[in-house]
């Protein structure tokens, strides 16, 4: 694979007196997580396929503030927001799209009463409107007639009712796409939201990943697709517990930067 | 003497409305201790959520079963209370079955009363046995022993002893057996009663029937069946925003504009301080908004909201249902203590955090959202998580280690981890 990855920042394109079409806003999980950059890289390698043209912040990202505002730090969130509110106003975005289910829900439902207004996707989203307009398509049987279940994330189902757009990704891969018992408004959390993917659970009598986990294997899946990194960390820790070696955890992105051998 | 029994008819229904009129206004003072909220926007899917959701009863057929015999005990409720229009004017009038002069129409009203009276009649039986028997899950959590219990049976038995009433008063009421109108299942009862003094039986019937509403209406106040009324108002102020939205603190942000505004001397002492509230997040009901009492009152104990939630699914001490309950509880308590001090809440060195709803329910909350979506009237119990978490961390900075060690990454690094913002991009070159 040819790893030639075109990255550029927004700075950059400051510097050449253009704007990019969209804002790649990575999170820090797609920064730093070992997994996470992993779902990154995929989603750039459609975006470079595809030949959008996009900016990234770089260095000058920073946290959302969203696990902060979640424990109940309101100051250090707000810290936050008004740092990079100054930044993406500064460059004058007005599309961002991201791999983070909640990087999306904060910047799209929080920063705007703080003076970010954006238009914001998810890369569900935008990959499905890639495909829509032609400008991507879904090459390559890798994936066909293989059983994909997906699990919802709350901050992209239920906190914004984006349900169909993953689900359509993967009915396009010709994989057969099965539901857990729990899906879409009921879905199951994989127990990182509120900021519990810093911490240890409270006592209790089982893990909720493991909980999520077992419910997956109900329907005897392939691969659990997700479209979150944290959800991504819990379920592939849960397959590790219970089913290791038989199941994959994978992102929409990549299952679809997969099947175009990217 | 011949008005007596108007008389005592009419001190008896003014008496019961006065005491359910004052229980509101109580309830009213109570959920008014809460801060303002403004709820003026989108008043047009306002009023389609109360339509959608109370009126037309939505989200509570997601569960059919219980969700139909629901709507059958709803409409049976809302439909036979035309009767009670009926036994009202005849009981100041002294008239009787004043309705009956429209004619053919009041046998079909009638008719229509006494199947929907049936129905009413086995689905609370159905109910019944969900709870004692059965036992469903849902309904044996801890929160719901003693009191929760008992109120949840005492209404099904009031319903049961109401429609018993209504179908006695119509079998034993002969004129009304005798037009052959109406009378679909009390026909069937009137051969039992041949032999009485039916006309006995009947008034006797008939003013029970009528002293059990006057009582059920003021049992309400004291019930988890205030959700009959407050749903409506419930689901008209319940959020209209997408659910991950939680709202910004304003006395924050203008503290956060100040110190990042260059222009402002930060020593300087400004009029702004005005605007910092004595307290951030909740730790008593005081402190939370009205709609959240609102809520509180709402709550129908039904543990929908509990049943989803992974917290409590893996054992955890968290339930939203219980968050409701202790909120309510908590509520009634401050009233109470208002009632007694003449009017003003004299401190009573407890509060809802600690007393109630203690850290480590708190905490095990993964904010899903998924309690806010099972519930059938819009009650938002992670609101009110995560606003008494806000009194946690930003009065007592009592986070657990691990989340203040993830809170400092951020403030130093602008990353939950303590990895380098330098480092940001460095994914590129893997
Ligand atoms: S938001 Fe919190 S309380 Fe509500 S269901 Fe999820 S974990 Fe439970
Ligand atoms: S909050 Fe809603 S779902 Fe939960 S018990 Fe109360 S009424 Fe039922």
């Amino acid at each position: 694979m040819s790893d030639v990855l075109k990255v550029p920042t927004m700075a950059e394109f400051m510097a050449t007196g253009k704007q990019p079409e969209v804002l790649f806003w990575v999170g820090c999980a797609g920064s730093f997580d070992d997994r996470a950059r992993k779902i990154t890289k995929a989603f750039v390698r459609l975006l470079n396929k595809a030949k959008v043209d996009f900016a990234v912040l770089g260095t000058e990202e920073s946290c959302t503030g969203d696990p902060a505002k979640r424990s109940g730090n309101e100051f250090l969130f707000q810290m936050q927001a008004v740092t990079n509110i100054e930044v993406l106003n500064a460059y004058e975005v007005k599309k961002i799209v991201t791999a983070c289910p909640h990087c999306f829900n904060t910047l799209k439902n929080e920063y705007p009463s703080l003076g970010g207004d954006y238009a914001v996707m998810h890369h569900t989203q935008f990959l499905k409107s890639l495909l829509e307009e032609g400008r991507l398509s879904i090459e390559g049987g890798k994936f066909k007639g293989k059983r994909i279940t997906f699990h919802d994330p709350c901050y992209l189902g239920r906190a914004n009712d984006v349900y169909e757009a993953p689900r359509d990704l993967i009915q396009k891969l010709d994989a057969e796409l099965v539901e857990m018992k729990n899906c879409r408004k009921k879905g199951l959390c994989c127990g990182a939201g509120g900021a519990q993917m810093f911490k240890d659970a409270e006592k209790g009598d089982k893990e909720i990943n493991i909980e999520r986990t077992e419910q997956a294997m109900e329907v005897t899946p392939e691969i659990i697709a997700t479209g979150c990194p944290f959800c991504n960390t819990m379920m592939t820790d849960g397959v590790k517990n219970k089913a290791e070696g038989k199941i994959e955890v994978m992102d929409v992105a990549e299952l679809i930067a997969n099947a175009n051998d990217l | 003497m011949e008005f007596l029994p108007n008389l005592i008819f009419a001190i008896l229904l003014f008496t019961g409305i006065g005491f359910f009129a004052r229980n509101i206004s109580k309830l009213k003072r109570n959920i008014d201790l809460g801060k303002d909220v403004d709820t003026s926007d989108q008043t047009k899917i306002r009023w389609k959520n109360m339509a959608r959701i109370a009126l037309g009863q939505s989200k509570m057929v997601r569960r059919p079963i219980a969700g139909i015999l629901h709507i059958v005990v709803y409409v049976g409720f809302v439909v036979i209370n035309i009767e009670v229009l009926e036994i009202i004017i005849d009981g100041l009038f002294g008239t009787h079955r004043i309705f009956s002069g429209i004619g053919s129409l009041y046998g079909v009203l009638i008719g229509t009363f006494e199947i929907l009276a049936a129905l009413v009649f086995v689905a609370v039986i159905i109910f019944w046995f969900r709870r004692n028997v059965v036992k469903i899950q849902r309904f044996m959590k801890s929160e719901m022993k003693g009191w929760p219990k008992l109120d949840g049976n005492l209404i099904l038995y009031f319903e049961i002893v109401l429609m018993g009433l209504f179908i006695i008063m119509n079998a034993t009421d002969v004129e009304f057996q005798s037009t052959n109108s109406g009378n679909i299942i009390s026909q069937f009862f009137a051969p039992m009663f041949e032999g009485y003094n039916v006309h006995l039986i009947e008034r006797v019937a008939w003013w029970m029937h009528i002293v059990g509403i006057l009582v059920f209406l003021n049992y309400l106040y004291y019930s988890k069946h205030l959700h009959i009324l407050l749903a409506f108002p419930n689901t008209y102020y319940g959020s209209v925003k997408p659910k991950g939205y939680f709202n910004n603190l304003e006395a924050v942000t203008n503290e956060v504009k100040l110190m990042m505004d260059p222009n402002i001397d930060p020593f300087a002492t400004t009029e702004e301080d005005a605007s910092v509230p004595d307290k951030f997040g909740a730790s008593d009901v005081q402190d939370l908004n009205w709609v959240q009492l609102l809520n509180a009152y709402t709550c129908t104990e039904c543990g929908r909201c509990t049943s989803e939630c992974p917290a409590n699914q893996t054992g955890k001490k968290l339930s939203p249902r219980k968050i409701m309950m202790d909120t309510r509880d908590r509520l009634v308590e401050v009233g109470n203590n208002i009632d007694t001090n003449k009017g003003v809440f004299v401190p009573d060195g407890k509060q809802l955090l600690g007393d109630y709803i203690t850290n480590e329910e708190l905490w095990a909350c993964t904010s899903c959202n998924a309690c806010v979506e099972a519930c059938p009237i819009s009650i938002d119990p992670l609101s009110i998580i995560l606003e008494m978490r806000r009194y946690l961390v930003m009065e007592q900075s009592a986070a657990p280690m691990e989340l203040n060690t993830m809170m400092s990454n951020i403030e130093n690094n602008g990353a939950p981890w303590p990895y380098n913002q330098m480092d940001r991009l460095n994914w590129k070159n893997d």
